[in-house]
């Protein structure tokens, strides 16, 4: 009797209870956005906090703070998460003081910090800086000599990665710098099969201002009437005059062929209301340029605009962690006169669906390096990623006097001291 | 085949000196060759041998010549290139087409002669040396020897297909998945439950009443949420306005109006305040339910403003763009004083800094002071008198007698322009004129435009502008450009010209023609074609 009693009296707040469940699924409910799971799985909203630890090791001044007092605009172009990725590091909770119980080890070089004077970073030192840079934490540390550096990671932002060039023909030739051979790359750049790509690679999207981003968000409801949105050069007139060469023909090629269709807003303007208008749009063109990657990819996820990527064999940023067959549209090369036909004949239910994946704000967060970091953001995906590499297998550890590097090797240009 | 290794410039020199020569000559090649090939019959093979290269070198001159340089180029590429053409299978076997591009900026040509694919593309790098080839190889072999990247680096062709041109089928199918899109946008951001509009329309019969109703009916039928349009008419319902309405496709309440409209702007004014007090009572009567909109026949509304007053809970207030047009060539002379002192023409609410009401901007007429439209048709300003109705909407249940939560602030519809009292605006409907809604962001946001655009009063139109003949009055026009002609010499020469079809007609034709359509004199000649 008692216990029927008690039984009643628990129920109207077991009742209760349900309600409120029931009624939280339904709020979370009211705007239809799906969860992102990559061949990693459910992996975009985890904390690395806990799970590894990093080791920064102190360099002087001359290789990173003192490069940016001498040009602070690479706080701003599209290689800066090197820099913003040291300062996180710096201040974050799984930095560890104590190198004997670190997974990773970080040396803070920016080697995409020489500028010319219109802004564009030269690689021709930058082997030597790295190479500068190694020599230096090998001296002072026993750490790199422990493991020649596998269980080191860089970040190395530019054009074709750590093949340090960016012609793509003379970043072939020199291939990956041999220093970095053992270490783990993270960088923005990936193709399929390249040389400059290195398997166990951490692929990050390049730099696109945050804040500057925020400031031109339209109100979502403003309806998406550009079908296709693409703003920038079809032909590198400076570089390759003839045409064939810049992107692979591919941006020339969409020019010629739908430069008079009316479904196609494409143009070499630099309309200042650039970031509105791709809210407005349903598909960004995202074809290559000298380089497979470009900011194009962020910009056109953190609006919501699916990125219609041109690129052959390219791998997107943190392939592991988002699914980007299911969020982008990929058009080969060859298939660039078919465009049209291709983007109209994608089943209504595949755009909605790629639409909602774009709405999740966890998405358009991986994408960006906000300053001060935020929970979900690029840089704890790349923390994410080198737990995910972890626990380090047995290779990574030389039994001492072991060598597998050779330091002499690469053109005699890059032994030069910096 | 020397000469296809000279740098393109020296080798259409050639080809041209080549061409000169030979055009000069005549056909002297052949002659040559037979004269050579007679005389190396008797001297020796050797010059046979020297005639042949001779003959083979001006076949590749002549190619080159109508081909450009590129022929050659290929040639020396397919020839000479040691870099693997380790490309892709499948980029020579799409179709592509060759492209020639001759200058140095964007212009591009395609090759010359077929529209057909060709299928070739060739990649050749540009710069280096064969030796890279070497090098790659060697590279990947000491990398963890992965398979060859399929993605070639170097020139490709730039591929465009034979119609570069949109598609109406996929031009279609393009804007449906737009349409789809933004549907689901709305379903997303937009309103949750949206409400049926009501929009109250005072009008009358006049010239311009064809052009204003259709613009604003077209408006409403784009208006995507369920709506009722109330029309009163002021002296009675016409079957010109009610055809109009009918062809619109919207639910329509067509209420009649006792009083004509008068000619006089002040009383107009007066009578249309009167006729949206009617329609609000009617509404009540009927107990219809949503946001009013009080939509002048002669205004033009923006979309957004149906989006905006769903948000409305009891009574709201927007800004109204009033443009008061001058209707004359020449402008109002303003002072440098009056020019300056010009404030926005808007009518709407004004907020403080934290979003609430404080006040109302009005619209300043003191500049057309004195120079303002009297009666209607006059060219000169119209001008709004304080606050227009235009800007203020309603939610239909204030005005029922009982309704669910509905705010002692609001006055009973009854008590209010019985007596025939001025009713300004809708502010007298309530007690407490703070409680309004500010809409549009908080008045920042101009939804709609006020304007008052009519003829004299007296203009004649024809009825339901459809022009049905007869006409047994010739109405001259005020102001022909052409002198005008007596109506007798006009009459003879219709009449007489009307006998000989008359006549003719009859001879051929006596079946349908019936008469009294042949002897019109008023007709206009066109109608009979």
């Amino acid at each position: 009797m008692a216990l029927a009693l008690l039984r009643l009296r628990l129920m109207p707040s077991a009742v209760a209870l349900a309600l409120l469940l029931v009624a939280c699924s339904g709020v979370a409910r009211g705007q239809d956005t799906e969860r992102i799971e990559g061949s990693a799985g459910d992996v975009l909203e985890d904390d690395p906090v806990g799970r590894l630890k990093v080791y920064v090791y102190e360099l002087p001044t001359k290789y990173n703070k003192k490069m940016v007092a001498k040009d602070s605009r690479c706080l701003s172009h599209m290689f800066a998460a090197e820099i913003f990725m040291h300062r996180f590091l710096v201040s974050s909770a799984i930095r560890t003081l104590n190198p004997e119980e670190a997974d990773w080890f970080y040396t803070p070089v920016y080697t995409t910090c020489d500028l010319t004077p219109w802004g564009h970073p030269l690689p021709f030192k930058s082997p030597r800086i790295m190479r500068s840079a190694i020599q230096f934490i090998s001296s002072h540390w026993p750490y790199w000599n422990r493991t020649e550096g596998a269980d080191h990671f860089f970040v190395v932002p530019h054009d074709f990665g750590a093949c340090f060039h960016y012609q793509e023909e003379k970043a072939i030739e020199r291939g990956i710098l041999p220093l970095l051979r053992r270490a783990t790359l993270v960088q923005t750049f990936g193709q399929k099969d390249h040389v400059c790509l290195k398997e166990g690679s951490i692929n990050i999207p390049p730099y696109a201002p945050p804040q500057k981003m925020k400031t031109h968000l339209v109100p979502p409801e403003t309806p998406r009437s550009i079908f296709v949105y693409f703003r920038g050069l079809f032909y590198d007139t400076a570089n390759d005059p003839e045409g064939g060469y810049y992107a692979r023909g591919a941006r020339a090629s969409v020019w010629e062929n739908f430069k008079n269709n009316p479904l196609f807003d494409i143009s070499t303007d630099h309309p200042p209301t650039y970031y509105e208008d791709m809210q407005r749009s349903i598909f960004c063109l995202c074809p290559l340029g000298w380089a497979p990657w470009s900011p194009r990819l962020v910009e056109a996820v953190v609006f919501g605009c699916i990125p219609v990527i041109i690129a052959d064999d390219i791998v997107l940023p943190f392939a592991d962690a988002i699914p980007w067959d299911e969020i982008g549209v990929f058009v080969a090369e060859d298939d660039v006169p078919k465009l049209d036909t291709i983007l109209t004949s994608i089943p209504m239910e595949v755009i909605l669906r790629k639409q909602r994946l774009l709405a999740n704000p966890s998405m358009k967060q991986a994408m960006l390096f906000p300053q001060p970091a935020q929970p979900g953001d690029a840089f704890h995906q790349i923390l994410n990623g080198l737990a995910r590499k972890l626990p380090h297998d047995k290779a990574v550890h030389l039994n001492p006097g072991q060598k597998v590097l050779n330091w002499t090797q690469g053109p005699v240009g890059d032994l030069k001291p910096w | 085949m020397m000469k296809s290794l000279l740098p393109q410039s020296q080798l259409r020199r050639s080809a041209a000196a080549a061409a000169a020569a030979r055009s000069s000559g005549g056909g002297a090649a052949s002659g040559g060759a037979d004269g050579a090939g007679s005389d190396g019959g008797a001297g020796g093979r050797v010059p046979a041998a020297s005639t042949f290269w001779f003959l083979l070198h001006a076949l590749c001159c002549l190619v080159s010549l109508f081909l450009g340089f590129r022929f050659s180029r290929l040639l020396f590429v397919l020839l000479f290139s040691t870099t693997a053409l380790y490309s892709s299978t499948s980029s020579s076997s799409s179709s592509a087409v060759l492209r020639a591009t001759t200058t140095t900026t964007t212009t591009t040509t395609t090759t010359t002669t077929t529209t057909n694919t060709i299928t070739l593309s060739f990649a050749a790098t540009a710069n280096p040396p064969p030796s890279t080839s070497v090098n790659y190889s060697a590279l990947d072999s000491a990398a963890s020897g992965h398979t060859q990247s399929h993605v070639v680096v170097g020139r490709h062709g730039i591929r465009i297909r034979p119609w570069p041109h949109p598609d109406p089928v996929e031009v279609m199918r393009a804007h449906r998945i737009m349409e789809r899109v933004q549907e689901e946008q709305r379903r997303w951001y937009g309103v949750k439950e949206p409400r049926q509009v009501l929009v109250v329309t005072p009008t009358y019969s006049r010239a311009f009443q064809a052009l204003h109703l259709t613009g604003l009916l077209h408006s409403l039928r784009n208006v995507p949420y369920p709506l009722t349009w109330i029309v009163v008419e002021a002296g009675g319902t016409t079957n010109a306005t009610a055809s109009l309405l009918a062809r619109s496709g919207l639910t329509i309440v067509h209420i009649p109006f006792p009083d004509r409209m008068p000619r006089d702007w002040a009383d107009r004014h007066t009578t249309e305040n009167r006729m949206r007090l009617h329609a609000l009572r009617v509404i009540r009567e009927r107990k219809m339910d949503g946001v009013i909109v009080f939509a002048d026949d002669s205004n033009v509304h923006s979309m957004e403003l149906f989006d905006e007053v769903q948000k409305v809970q009891w009574m709201g207030a927007v800004s109204v763009g009033i443009l008061a047009h001058t209707g004359t060539a020449d402008q109002p002379r303003l002072s440098e004083e009056d020019k300056q002192n010009m404030p926005l023409p808007v009518q709407g609410p004004a907020c403080n800094s934290s979003g609430q009401l404080v006040g109302w901007h009005t619209f300043n007429s003191l500049p057309f002071a004195g120079k303002t439209a009297t009666v209607v048709g006059e060219a000169a300003p119209v001008l709004p008198r304080g606050l227009e109705w235009a800007g203020f909407v309603l939610n239909s249940r204030m005005l029922w007698k009982e309704a669910e939560g509905k705010p002692d602030w609001v006055k009973d519809l009854d008590a209010v322009g019985e007596n025939g009292e001025e009713i300004e605006n809708p502010l007298t409907l309530l007690n407490d004129p703070s409680s309004v809604e500010p809409l549009g962001n908080c008045g920042r946001k101009v939804l709609l435009w006020w304007l008052r655009v009519e003829a004299r009063a007296d203009s004649k139109f024809p009825q339901g502008w459809v022009i049905q003949p007869p006409l047994e009055v010739v109405v001259p026009a005020k102001r022909t450009p052409w002198p005008e002609t007596t109506a007798a010499l006009s009459s003879e020469l219709l009449d007489t010209k009307q006998d000989q079809e008359d006549r003719r007609l009859s001879r051929t034709n006596r079946s349908s023609q019936s008469r009294s359509t042949t002897k019109r004199k008023g007709d206009v000649q066109g109608q009979q074609n």
